[in-house]
């Protein structure tokens, strides 16, 4: 510190914005306190319920489609899992079917073929400016209406079933000694990956290179099923059936699930082919004649030369693109899918009447998913990067 | 920096000062800002539903229109603010609307819970089911199975879960938002069942493309008993809500109509009389004009006239008084004395 005599501490620029900072995380603090008391408070004046007892109370409702054991004797806890499950399940699967219509559709967007570029581009306007609500509608009131009633159902060998309740599935029964299948299966991945870090690190030293894909392929499928026949594993299906109003036994994928995927998939799908295609075109075409020039194959020049550097472009619009299906999903409570929102924001808000609770957690759930996937994009992104050497 | 500062402490103290101001009453509020503003549903024929002018009708709406008739003195000075069932409670405690009219069955939990009480019964309902005629069904037992739609956030969806696991039978809810889409998830074939109160099952299936390939089940497998709620604690509004009913009631006892409402008032009977503000306390203690209930009377009708020409014999949904006729005529509408 300084030795002069008349030396304050606000006249030290170090110590005066320590105290500023010390002073506006108190008043940060403070505000928030504030608002927290203030709410807490009137709540109780007027009378309604606070805290997160409700979460242990019995539900007392049914939800439609769970993925783990539910019904009206499970407390409302139990409804907020359920409806973050089936949140989860159509974002995952929405954001697999959108990046692989997405990639498809931005390819074929730039294709030299004029019909195809043509059609790409007619989807890709036509599917990104109608509402996302609006083509919810329309898959689920208009497309669903054109499917037969149960007892009329289409059916495949007597198997599969589709009507305007959903479609039906055998659903497979793993007998005893089919463990061995599943361990089969993981070992054929890891088994797998390795030959693939191995392959790749061969080709950079030596130049030569390995089938990965043929192999890898062999043991995925090859594997197990040996293993199926030697551990004489069983295996049954239950295999649905028309009783009474509607079919029962098997896997059921509702109609809900179905509008809510396609209408998520193809919206963002649109989208995420305008992102493939200027990650495509941010490719500067003197690469492509350079590794032609080089003598490389069409192929090869787009797995190595293009799709890297394109990367770099798409990944981060990509990463919105997710975050936006993600939140989209929550539309799903208009046409009765049973995500959290219509499920735990829903019903099970309406029960308790603990709106500040039920929308608190809820809206922490959208923030740490939108967080997550941002976290995972941003590590890829990193990946994928140009390496310098 | 000492701008910022001073603006921080500006905006902190402002902050406390504004909490810190008293809730004025409701009725004040409601005086002062010249119109009421009533929840009611988004669209229900019989109940609440808006014409192609915009113009709200139904028996609910008429609820609203008796309080803003005795608060107001002007049947007309309403906001209408259409809610569905999730939405409906947060609105009325926020203050968004003063009053809720909207179809909302009186229980324990809503009543003790939610900071919101119940002023009394304005249509005494049950839960029933629609099903399709082509289905062959007779009797809500035979529903095993069956795929129903609910409107989501309601009581219903409970009462379906009780009936049903008491039934020990099995069925697959799927649960829409808003009347509107389940009744078209219905009629395109989504559900062998509709479930509601009895009441809006008559109103929805007016909706439906073909109304009269459905029909309604004889079970009622709940109470539900709908009235207007208000919020908790500011009994003099509650009061008044309660009471605007409470004169309806009366005025169908005592033979009071909109039609002869003016020349009652020139009647001998000592009851007529107290209820329009001609002798007895009148207003006093409502902190309303003498008249209200004459004003209730005069611009919207007694609850017998209400009833009729709303979910009556003057409606198309032609629903019988039953448990909503007057006590002294077999049903269970009963208002105490306005003395």
């Amino acid at each position: 510190m300084s030795n002069s005599k008349k030396q304050f501490w606000w006249n030290n620029a170090q110590h005066r914005s320590l105290f500023f900072q010390v002073l506006l995380v108190a008043l940060l603090v403070g505000f928030f306190w504030f608002i927290g008391s203030n709410t807490l408070t009137n709540l109780e004046r007027r009378g309604i319920s606070t805290g997160f007892g409700f979460l242990s109370q019995v539900s007392g409702f049914g939800i439609i489609q769970h993925l783990i054991p539910f019904d009206e004797t499970y407390t409302f806890g139990r409804t907020f899992l359920v409806g973050l499950l089936n949140t989860l399940l159509v974002s995952a699967v929405g954001i697999v079917f959108a990046t692989i219509i997405g990639v498809v559709v931005g390819v074929a967007r730039l294709s030299n073929n004029w019909l195809i570029a043509k059609l790409a581009m007619v989807y890709i306007e036509i599917f990104r400016n109608i509402p996302l609500l609006l083509q919810m509608f329309f898959w689920y009131f208009a497309v669903l209406r054109t499917l037969p009633a149960p007892k009329q159902s289409w059916s495949a060998g007597d198997v599969i079933f589709l009507n305007i309740r959903g479609l039906y599935l055998p659903e497979p029964i793993f007998g005893p000694g089919f463990n061995f299948v599943f361990w089969a299966l993981g070992l054929a991945i890891v088994t797998t990956l390795f030959i693939s870090r191995w392959a790749k690190l061969r080709q950079e030293q030596t130049g030569k290179q390995f089938k990965t894909m043929t192999v890898g392929a062999g043991l995925i499928f090859g594997l197990p099923t040996i293993v199926f026949f030697l551990a004489d594993a069983s295996l049954s299906w239950n295999v649905p059936a028309l009783k009474g109003f509607n079919f029962r036994g098997g896997i059921t994928i509702i109609p809900e699930f179905t509008a809510l995927l396609t209408a998520l998939s193809i919206y963002t799908g649109a989208f995420i082919a305008e992102v493939v295609r200027s990650g495509i075109m941010a490719v500067n075409s003197g690469q492509t004649e350079a590794a032609s020039a080089l003598g490389l194959h069409k192929n090869r020049i787009l797995k190595l030369v293009v799709i890297p550097q394109a990367m770099r472009v798409i990944i981060p619009q990509l990463t919105s693109q997710y975050l936006n299906l993600v939140k989209n999903s929550s539309l799903a409570t208009a046409i009765g899918y049973p995500d959290l929102v219509a499920v735990f924001a829903g019903t099970t808000l309406n029960q308790t009447g603990q709106a500040i609770e039920v929308i608190a957690m809820t809206m922490g759930v959208y923030l740490f998913l939108s967080l997550s996937i941002s976290a995972f994009m941003n590590w890829y992104n990193k990946k994928m990067m140009l390496v310098e050497r | 920096m000492r701008k910022i500062t001073w603006s921080i402490v500006a905006v902190v103290v402002a902050l406390f000062i504004s909490a810190g101001l008293a809730q004025a009453s409701t009725k004040d509020e409601v005086q002062k800002r010249g119109y009421l503003q009533c929840g009611v549903s988004t669209g229900l024929p019989g109940f609440s539903n808006p014409d192609e002018k915009g113009t709200w009708t139904g028996l609910d709406v008429d609820v609203c229109k008796a309080i803003a008739a005795a608060t107001l003195g002007d049947a007309t000075k309403i906001k209408y603010v259409p809610l569905n069932a999730k939405e409906r409670f947060t609105a009325l405690q926020s203050g968004e609307i003063d009053a809720l009219v909207r179809g909302t069955t009186w229980t324990l939990t809503r009543d003790s819970s939610l900071g919101l009480n119940f002023t009394g019964v304005n249509y005494y309902d049950g839960q029933g089911f629609l099903v399709s005629k082509k289905l062959g069904v007779k009797s809500a037992l035979e529903l095993d199975g069956a795929a129903v739609c609910i409107q989501g956030g309601t009581t219903t969806e409970l009462n379906l879960a009780d009936y049903f696991k008491e039934k020990k039978m099995e069925y697959k809810p799927v649960v829409f938002d808003t009347h509107d889409a389940t009744a078209k998830a219905f009629d395109n074939g989504r559900c062998d069942v509709l479930t509601s109160d009895q009441s809006q099952l008559y109103g929805l299936r007016t909706h439906l493309s073909k109304p009269a390939d459905a029909i309604v089940l004889p079970e009622v497998i709940s109470k539900e008993p709908l009235g207007p709620v208000v919020r908790q604690g500011d009994d003099a509004w509650f009061n008044i809500v309660k009471w605007a009913l409470n004169a309806m009631i009366e005025a169908e006892e005592m033979g009071v109509t909109q039609a002869n409402v003016d020349e009652m008032k020139k009647s001998k009977n000592p009851g007529v009389r107290r209820l329009l503000g001609v002798d007895g306390i009148g207003g006093k203690g409502l902190g309303l004009n003498d008249d209200w209930a004459y004003q209730i009377i005069k611009q919207v009708g007694n609850y017998g006239e209400i009833f009729e020409r709303n979910v009556g014999k003057g409606s198309p949904l032609q629903i019988e008084r039953g448990l909503n006729a007057l006590w002294s005529k077999g049903g269970i509408m009963y208002a105490p004395p306005l003395r």
